[in-house]
């Protein structure tokens, strides 16, 4: 059940940085002969590009390597992935729900680009990370999935026992001036 | 720290990756036919180059491949990058693609870098 007391270890926001409330998230995997099946039986089209997220009514499908995307439902449901499964049955595909597994982050605001530079080695700059793209990457110690929704908004995915340690380095750099 | 452009995602810092030993070990076989010495040989025996090595590297924190990359050990000049089922691009390269990149480890092997 999504009670959203216990959904985020996170604390409350600060100006730039504020948890994501619950999403329902799957990851699928496939083969690359099978994404147009896949696609068509859950209604969003897996992105093919490396890096790159599809948004579609409700649903965004985040590229995380050829074989495998991460799934997330603004529209949290327990149904949800049950209901994915069903739609894919007979099709060669992992499905697996990860609604619990982790939990996200909007770092967002002027400083955004800094504030993740302090943990992430990645060029974050709006032209080697445009909208939409999206990574697994490290920040510190912790995996985590980093996806620029805005050109000053960034969703970050991290797991659940990870996420106090994130949280808590990004808070430090945004601390700082 | 090396700088390690992934076939899949691009230059990314070593931090994401794992490193998977010498690449282009081909297992030996059918297994019945093998002999102990060279089954120890694929099992134990690497180059350990000083100079340009042919190496495996998982893209542990990106895309999860594996995928080659050939590398100088003295200076860590990366010469190439390619995937599983390419051969090496350098020219004069005898290593031999390794084949299907599903039958690679799931796991990393070896120490590091
Ligand atoms: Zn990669």
């Amino acid at each position: 059940m999504f009670d959203p007391d216990v959904t985020s270890p996170l604390d409350d926001g600060s100006p730039a940085i504020t948890p994501v409330g619950p999403v329902s998230r799957a990851i699928i995997r496939c083969r690359a002969s099978d994404i147009d099946l896949v696609s068509n039986r859950i209604d969003i089209a897996l992105p093919r590009a490396a890096c790159r997220s599809v948004q579609d009514s409700g649903l965004s499908a985040l590229w995380l390597g050829p074989d495998e995307w991460l799934i997330l439902n603004a529209t949290p449901a327990d149904s949800w992935v049950s209901e994915l499964s069903a739609r894919l049955d007979g099709a060669l595909c992992s499905l697996v729900d990860v609604s619990h597994r982790q939990v996200a982050l909007s770092v967002h605001g002027p400083r955004a680009e800094d504030i993740l530079a302090t943990g992430c080695a990645l060029d974050h700059s709006i032209a080697a990370f445009p909208v939409g793209m999206c990574t697994r990457t490290m920040f510190a110690k912790a995996e985590i999935v980093l996806w620029r929704t805005g050109a000053a908004n960034f969703h970050l995915e991290v797991w659940r026992s990870f996420a106090r340690y994130v949280e808590a380095l990004l808070r430090e750099a945004e601390s700082e001036r | 720290m090396l700088l390690l452009e992934c076939p899949y995602c691009g230059p990314r810092a070593e931090i994401e990756f794992r490193y998977g030993g010498e690449s282009h070990i081909r297992r030996p076989g059918p297994h019945a036919e093998v002999s102990d010495a060279q089954w120890a040989d694929y099992l134990y025996n690497r180059k350990n180059l000083k100079g340009e090595h042919r190496e495996r590297w998982l893209h542990a924190a990106g895309c999860r491949r594996w995928f080659n990359v050939a590398r100088n050990t003295v200076t860590h000049q990366v010469l190439a990058v390619y995937k599983m089922t390419e051969p090496c691009p350098l020219p004069d390269d005898t290593g031999a693609p390794v084949g299907d990149p599903s039958m690679t480890p799931g796991t990393a092997m070896g120490g590091a870098a």
